[in-house]
């Protein structure tokens, strides 16, 4: 089956949402696609037990009976900007006049000793599960890693019933305060802090702390911490840990849009008007680089004014977007990793959990392309997203994510679905 | 916290009940939390990223194997079997 429209949104989050009412505003036929079964992206999951913020809500009514809302659908191959997507029913193509990026992001997670022991989660991973209905009434959790989303997480886990019993956050106290200091620029932030801040009353806030190893035979049994004080074990029943955000980039490489490597995790390269290096495709939020929710809203209304065709109401936007973007290089700044976290696994820790590789294994591979051929590293399920990321991290095989479809395991109906049609078009 | 409809389903061959809208990871969760499958040298493991980009999840629902609990909304009379 294909699908035509004008424009096609990969991803419903913040981005997405905006992206999707924008461009329908003016007129256009808009496709929003994800692969997630609600709307809202990771920031604005869907919660069974709790009612969703007021600015979720209302972003996510905008887009009703507006745009061809299609949960369920991950794109998995492309070919130009023909998209190819999955669904539980079976495969549909789709081709769009405009497509937006509205990828998002994944957490870093980085591996240490018993990392692989269920209980240890990322930090986004457990809230997002709670949402789901993960039972945590009486768990005891202890938060760790970096930058704001702890505080997002902790919140969520305790409201669902969790006992949390620290957060520790890998930063320093003197860059936590200097990023405290500045977060007056951006009042939505600070009120946002705020609100988190008295969510988490005595729960114990520690900075320059991080977990050096999670122990348990065949589950989480607790943590050994390091601070300036030494180090301690402290039991839990869940470790959720998370060291920031890395952008989804795997569509737009595959759809050949350039990325900039400037930072240890690439991003999609846009321009001013959020174009990528693909005439047609743009690109908006997390993927063109981290920065949050409010530059996501932002330049998703951006991305689908161009894709609307009012460049006019697009270029009205960028002040906004770059007082919104300046947010990121402030977070990048005052959370930027401890050396010593890129040094926390040993010999015999997993470091690609899909193939059970250990990053002894990866010793004489000189780049991501020969860990796969010699250790299967990055050959599992999930394609090199958690340990390309962390191995880039750790300072090896930067820039060895794999570029080739499909971008997300599929079944061999869906892809015979897209190739019958498309194999005239190749050799003609 | 609010009322909600439950939903029935059965995780390796129990009933589980759990709030309507939730994932098939949290009615696994609440049987196996400790094992959703095994990894490729037989341990144990269990949801790391909660979003569907680590396949650590991964689960049989009604017959259909390798599917991401944490991407699935739960159905009533749903069969699902872990190490799937």
């Amino acid at each position: 089956m294909v699908e035509r429209c004008d424009v096609a949104v990969i991803g419903a989050g913040p981005a997405g949402l905006a992206a999707a009412r924008t461009a329908a505003g003016h007129g256009a036929r808009v496709l929003l696609l994800d692969a997630q079964p609600r709307c809202g992206g990771q920031v604005w999951r869907h919660d069974v037990a709790h009612r969703a913020p007021h600015a979720a809500r209302s972003a996510i009514r905008a887009v009703g009976g507006k745009v061809d809302w299609r949960p369920h659908h991950q794109v998995v191959a492309a070919d130009g900007r023909r998209l190819l997507a999955e669904t539980p029913e079976g495969a549909v193509a789709i081709e769009a006049a405009h497509v937006v990026l509205a990828t998002g992001a994944r957490e870093l997670l980085l591996p240490f000793p018993g990392w692989t022991l269920p209980g240890v989660t990322g930090a986004g991973g457990l809230q997002a599960l709670a949402k789901q209905g993960w039972p945590l009434a009486g768990k005891r959790v202890l938060v760790a890693g970096s930058g704001p989303l702890l505080l997002a997480a902790a919140a969520t886990l305790r409201r669902h019933g969790a006992e949390v019993l620290g957060i520790h956050e890998q930063a320093s106290a003197a860059r936590v305060a200097a990023f405290a200091a500045q977060l007056w620029r951006w009042p939505a932030r600070a009120l946002q802090a705020a609100r988190l801040r008295a969510a988490l009353t005595g729960v114990p806030y520690r900075c320059g702390s991080f977990v050096r190893r999670a122990f348990g035979t065949t589950q989480l049994e607790g943590v050994e911490l390091h601070d300036a004080h030494g180090t301690r074990q402290i039991a839990c029943d869940h470790l959720a840990v998370g060291y920031g955000l890395v952008p989804n980039i795997e569509l737009a490489a595959l759809l050949g849009c350039a990325l900039d490597h400037d930072t240890v995790h690439p991003r999609v390269q846009a321009d001013e008007l959020l174009r990528t290096s693909v005439p047609g495709v743009l690109a908006a939020g997390e993927a063109v680089g981290v920065a949050g929710l409010a530059a996501a809203r932002i330049e998703g209304a951006l991305a689908g004014h161009v894709a609307g065709g009012n460049e006019a109401a697009a270029r009205a936007l960028r002040p906004a977007r770059v007082r919104a973007r300046r947010f990121a290089a402030l977070l990048a700044r005052q959370f930027a990793l401890d050396p010593r976290l890129r040094a926390l696994a040993d010999a015999g820790t997993i470091v690609c959990r899909c193939e059970d590789v250990p990053l002894a294994a990866l010793d004489g591979c000189v780049d991501a392309r020969s860990a796969r051929l010699v250790a299967r590293c990055g050959m599992g399920a999930c394609q090199g997203r958690i340990c390309g990321a962390a191995l880039a991290e750790l300072g090896r095989f930067p820039r060895g994510g794999l570029r080739r479809p499909p971008l997300f395991p599929a079944r061999l109906a869906t892809l015979a679905a897209f190739l019958q049609p498309t194999i005239p078009e190749i050799e003609p | 916290m609010t009322a909600h409809a439950s939903v029935r389903l059965q995780v390796d061959g129990q009933p589980v009940e759990v709030p309507e809208g939730a994932s098939v990871a949290a009615a696994v969760a609440r049987v196996a939390p400790t094992r959703f499958r095994d990894s490729v040298h037989g341990a144990p493991r269990a949801p790391l990223c909660g979003m569907g980009v680590c396949f650590e999840c991964r689960v049989r629902i009604d017959g259909r194997v390798q599917l991401r609990a944490c991407m699935v909304p739960v159905r009533e009379g749903m069969q699902v079997d872990t190490h799937g």
